[in-house]
């Protein structure tokens, strides 16, 4: 059934003519030495994993509770256990968030017997150092300060995250170790050159940088990955009945900060989410799959990016993304 | 929060491949084109490109815009040097570097060519082999990727004429025969209209190989990696002290090439104590073989005392041990080299203090003449230089093996990468 479904994916690609005998290219068996690329991609990430906790003094990895960040913590077991991770996990909380999401964060942190520092946004709010316009808004762009806060108040000088090169067209140019200046600015034109698997990881007091192991891995790697590993994930991304609005093309879902607006109907309909980020901002997509290789299934016949399905804020504008990461996002 | 069963995939392997041409051969059209007939891009992806192709007055969706770049590079007309594209066909998933094709080139495709299977440099069939395309192929040759596909593009423009591919074939096939290139395959497109790229096509009869696509997704890459000699770099020492893993001492990296079994003898460089492997652990459980790219836990028989940085490599394999040694480098830094500075250098595991000597020659990449005057390099070149180092590093040929004779140069001032090298 899986194997249907990546099929699926390519199945409107036409047949390959049969041209083997006068192909200039030997083709042949798989080779008993190769690795799936699924194996492949996850060596590498297991690999940059032990560069960062090598060569940085005090990392920490970013979890959400979110699934790329559900795979990090799958490939930071199998680079350090038996040990314990060599690096706390560091949440910056909203205080939008799905209560689903909350709970299995815990869980999963506790679960692994790992240390979890959560530090929020409604802290920075209430501190004065973020300004909201409404209550009600976006809190996506604002967790940039609670997390420059927390790397100042523990000196981390590398956090690693789970985003992905194929998310959005600022990440397709990041680097794997992205370097950040002492206010976590992103600086797209002066970036270090990566060269093999030799990652210069030096920064300077106040600087940081943050790695991204899954960087190579696309949506549908890090569903093959859930379901080969029988990874946990938070009940939100099955499919499950939900009081939804409909709003330009996208599934609002009804919550006490997303209210109706006049004139429009709340329905109920049966989606999931793709992401799970700041429930001001994160639509979910209309679903019947309850199990993980039927979410693979959709995954691999979706025709609408991940962050243009679910996405409330990136829309707005080509180059939102490119800007908050420049302002020290993550 | 239910946990779902384990699920197996077969699959095919990553193929990682860099496209190489000059400005309007038609690098982001044929980009653009194996996105979309694979099915990779998305609709509102699409939809955006179709938006910005109307806003700038084309009568059609022009694919080359699907790469376009960030609001910076906009502004400023400027590319940045790699972006990373990804597709899958049910054979193979792909991975891209996408270098643009100006000023900084030289760089940037040493940056993308560095993890790379396989380059396809485009030429265009109107004008037919130029000095870009003979500075291609010789990076190509230099950063040592193993397969070069030339794709010669644009036929429709030259009538799908096979008089004029076979002219181009042989041009550079005989500029190729002076190269260290493995395994060159020819092969005549149009990006625009997509012959020969996912599809035949109806327009190319002659052509007896396979398109484009094909070759991407059946060209053999498992002996791209030095399969004979076992090189682990010791990245992380794993001793958790537990009181269940109390005895627990596991050596942590990746193997770089070659492969491993449990008993077998290992030396451990750069102390030269051997032992044997008592056991390849994962955290699957233990493997009775293990092959390089693979990420592993070594448990050793003996107690030896062992750090990053240290090598384990198999018995009889005799890497040289080097305080000194010759390396070709592509400098990427606007400061260029001092050779009264202290650099860093980084290999494998291991980064250590570093002089670096005056050139021996600087490569004229136009005409690959050698020039022994230049007294240093600038961004952008490519010259021989000695390397000096305080403690000996645990080297190969990088012709030998990419991953442990490459090095990269740090700045011990800015931190910046200002070079890469691979040692002769
Ligand atoms: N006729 C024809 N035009 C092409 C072909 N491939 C690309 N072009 C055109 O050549 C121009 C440059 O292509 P582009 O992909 O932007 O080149 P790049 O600078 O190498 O990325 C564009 O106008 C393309 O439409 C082809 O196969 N045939």
């Amino acid at each position: 059934m899986e194997l249907a479904a990546a099929q699926e994916l390519n199945s409107r690609i036409p047949p390959a003519p049969d041209f083997a005998l006068k192909c200039p290219v030997p083709v042949e068996a798989p080779p008993a030495h190769g690795l799936s690329h699924l194996e492949a991609l996850e060596s590498e990430s297991i690999h940059i994993l032990r560069e960062v906790a090598a060569e940085c003094r005090t990392p920490a990895l970013l979890f959400s509770g979110g699934k790329d960040s559900i795979v990090l913590l799958r490939l930071a077991e199998k680079a350090f256990r038996p040990g314990k991770f060599p690096f706390p996990l560091l949440h910056i909380d909203t205080g939008h968030n799905f209560p689903e999401v909350i709970a299995f964060r815990d869980h999963r942190a506790q679960q692994l017997g790992e240390r979890l520092v959560v530090r929020s946004v409604e802290d920075s709010i209430r501190e004065g150092k973020v300004v909201l316009s409404s209550p009600t808004q976006s809190r996506n762009a604002f967790q940039s300060v609670t997390l420059l806060d927390a790397i100042a108040e523990f000196g981390f000088d590398a956090c690693i995250g789970g985003a992905r090169r194929d998310e959005e067209k600022a990440r397709a140019k990041e680097r794997i170790f992205s370097f950040r200046d002492e206010f976590g600015q992103w600086d797209p034109k002066n970036q270090r050159p990566e060269l093999w698997d030799l990652y210069n990881t030096r920064v300077r007091p106040g600087e940081n940088i943050r790695v991204f192991p899954i960087s190579n891995w696309t949506e549908l790697d890090v569903w093959q990955y859930i379901a080969r590993e029988g990874l946990e994930i938070p009940s939100i991304y099955y499919a499950h009945r939900r009081e939804v609005i409909r709003r330009n093309g996208q599934l609002v879902p009804l919550t006490d900060l997303t209210p109706p607006r006049a004139g429009e109907r709340v329905e109920t309909a049966s989606v999931r989410f793709r992401t799970v980020g700041d429930l001001t901002c994160t639509c979910p997509v209309e679903s019947t799959a309850a199990t993980v290789p039927d979410i693979i299934a959709e995954t691999a016949a979706t025709r609408i990016t991940e962050r243009g399905a679910t996405r409330m804020d990136d829309q707005t504008s080509e180059a939102s993304m490119e800007l908050r990461k420049k302002e020290g996002y993550f | 929060m239910c946990a779902p069963e384990r699920i197996e995939f077969s699959h095919g392997e990553l193929l990682r491949f860099i496209t190489a041409g000059s400005v309007d051969d038609g690098k982001s059209t044929l980009i653009g084109r194996l996105l979309h007939d694979s099915k990779s891009i998305f609709e509102d992806q699409l939809t955006a490109v179709e938006r910005s192709s109307r806003r700038r007055g084309l009568p059609a969706l022009d694919l080359s815009l699907l790469t376009d770049g960030l609001q910076a590079e906009r502004e400023q007309g400027i590319t940045i040097d790699v972006a990373y594209r990804y597709f899958a066909t049910p054979r193979r998933k792909f991975i891209i570097a996408d270098t643009p094709g100006h000023e900084q080139y030289t760089r940037n495709m040493v940056t993308g060519a560095s993890t790379a299977n396989l380059a396809i440099i485009l030429v265009d069939a109107r004008r037919g082999v130029l000095t870009q395309s003979r500075r291609h192929a010789y990076l190509a040759s230099l950063v040592g990727i193993p397969h070069l596909v030339v794709a010669v593009n644009k036929m429709d423009l030259v009538g799908y004429s096979q008089e004029v591919f076979d002219r181009i074939r042989a041009e550079f096939g005989a500029f190729a025969q002076g190269l260290d290139l493995r395994n060159v395959i020819y092969v005549p497109i149009s990006a625009l209209h997509g012959d020969m790229v996912v599809e035949r096509g109806d327009n190319l009869p002659w052509y007896p190989g396979s398109p484009l696509l094909e070759i991407l997704e059946t060209i053999e890459i498992d002996h791209d990696i030095n399969l004979d000699d076992f090189r682990f770099p010791v990245q992380w020492v794993c001793r958790p002290g537990t009181p269940e893993h109390h005895d627990f001492r596991g050596y942590m990296g990746r193997i770089e090439s070659g492969s491993i079994r449990a008993g077998d003898q290992v030396t451990v460089l750069p102390s030269g104590r051997s032992t044997r492997v008592a056991e390849i652990a994962t955290h699957d459980g233990p493997l009775g073989e293990a092959f390089a790219p693979q990420s592993v836990t070594l448990l050793l028989q003996d107690h030896i005392d062992i750090s990053r940085g240290d090598m384990i490599v198999k018995g009889g394999d005799s890497p040289r041990f080097a305080r000194e040694f010759a390396a070709m480098v592509c400098w990427l830094s606007e400061q260029p080299l001092d050779p009264r500075r202290k650099y860093l250098v980084k290999h494998t595991t291991r980064t250590v203090k570093a002089i670096l000597s005056q050139p021996g020659f600087r490569v004229d990449i136009n005409t690959l003449a050698r020039d022994t005057g230049a007294q240093t390099l600038g961004m952008n070149d490519i010259g021989e230089l000695r390397v000096r180092v305080p403690q000996p590093l645990v080297v190969d040929r990088y012709a030998d093996n990419r991953a442990t004779g490459s090095f990269i140069v740090i700045d011990e001032t800015s931190n910046n990468t200002v070079a890469a090298g691979m040692i002769l």
